[in-house]
């Protein structure tokens, strides 16, 4: 079941796993008044600047408050797969010379 | 002996139990570490604070011996020895029974603190079963307290609620609550269908003091009044034993329940595929 949506990539997250994707986002919301949406556009934008250096595995990115004594502290768990080519489009070998050499 | 509270106190430890979210098994804990603490030789009171809504009194089974309860004594209609119910299945441990007739504003933080000053000198363990909720009853329940502990079932509600919880007692600058994670059914956490112990742990980031798996016996020997750490038979009474002995210092490595799914169920999955 679970295992082979996984090596198939149709990931259908367990019950589980969305408790505590939820959890973790009302719970940001609970400890510091930043709104559940705030926090969600908070963590897309967070998601988008990242992707454009690396790639990552946008389906197991966390983005949390932890309660501290003092301080709350936004914490992101980001999955890195890969760092991304220095240019989206695919090209010849020596780009990046090319590139370093122009600026 | 290193014990659940690290500082130094006059007597006993006052320990409250609490959870935010109703239903979840305070006073079935209560009742339990209760009766596992005095069965390993711990002189313990067990403390209603549910005024109004008294049932730690029927779980334990001594619901027909009340004569006065805690009000009558805050109020000096009744001494503590009166007001002090005896278990007469282990001689270590008492009961001090909630008010029915009356409510929450019975009782202020102040009163609670003074009973439980008294209370100390005679027991080592003070267990108040704290109510639901964070209102009065949550408040005068936490005020004696020289250490919190949160039942959490591993749910969303639970899990947020005790969150809630554990913030207003740090606020209370007491000392960061342990968590009992109570009803856990392991083999719904195999199948990624609960939260597992360790994103519990992960989501509230305090200390586990235990697991309870999720227990038939816990039904029947409530019906009964006759608690199951009383024997050692049933999952969720060992559970509350291996508590018990860490309460009381005791090195007691944490286990992962052993998974309920009986021959049964594992046999009808097997065909299903």
């Amino acid at each position: 079941m679970g295992f082979l949506d996984r090596i198939f990539g149709r990931s259908t997250p367990s019950s589980a796993n969305m408790a505590k994707e939820r959890l973790q986002l009302v719970l940001a919301h609970d400890r510091t008044d930043i709104s559940p949406e705030t926090l969600n556009v908070l963590k897309d934008e967070i998601v988008n600047v990242i992707s454009k250096h690396v790639e990552i595995d946008r389906e197991h990115v966390e983005v949390t408050f932890s309660r501290a004594a003092h301080i709350n502290r936004l914490v992101a768990n980001i999955p890195v797969i890969r760092p991304r080519p220095p240019r989206a489009k695919p090209s010849p070998r020596g780009t990046r010379t090319a590139q370093t050499s122009k600026s | 002996m290193a014990s659940l509270l690290p500082e130094d106190t006059m007597g006993g430890q006052v320990i409250t139990i609490t959870s935010g979210k109703g239903g979840v098994g305070k006073t079935t804990a209560t009742a339990n570490l209760g009766v596992a603490l005095a069965r390993r030789g711990q002189r313990v009171v067990c403390v209603d604070a549910d005024i109004g809504l008294r049932n730690l009194d029927v779980v334990l089974g001594l619901e027909n011996r009340i004569v006065y309860d805690l009000v009558d004594v805050i109020e000096g209609h009744a001494k503590l020895r009166q007001a002090l119910i005896k278990d007469k299945r282990l001689p270590e441990l008492q009961l001090l029974p909630a008010a029915q007739k009356r409510d929450k504003t019975a009782v202020t933080d102040k009163q609670m603190i003074k009973l439980c000053d008294d209370l100390k000198r005679e027991f080592d363990f003070v267990l108040i079963d704290s109510p639901a909720g964070i209102e009065g009853g949550f408040k005068y329940s936490i005020a004696p307290s020289d250490q919190v502990i949160v039942i959490v079932t591993p749910e969303v509600s639970s899990v947020r609620d005790a969150d809630r919880v554990i913030g207003l007692v740090e606020a209370q600058e007491k000392p960061t609550p342990k968590l009992v994670i109570n009803r856990m059914r392991p083999s719904m956490v195999k199948r990624g269908e609960m939260l597992a112990t360790a994103d519990v742990l992960e989501i509230l980031a305090v200390e586990l003091l235990g697991i309870v798996p999720e227990d038939e016996a816990i039904i029947t020997s409530t019906n009964k009044g006759h608690p199951v750490a009383l024997e050692d038979h049933s999952p969720a009474g060992v559970a509350f034993t291996r508590i018990a002995k860490r309460m009381m210092g005791e090195d007691v490595p944490f286990q992962v329940p052993e998974d309920s799914e009986g021959l049964l169920d594992r046999f009808s999955r097997l065909f299903r595929r």
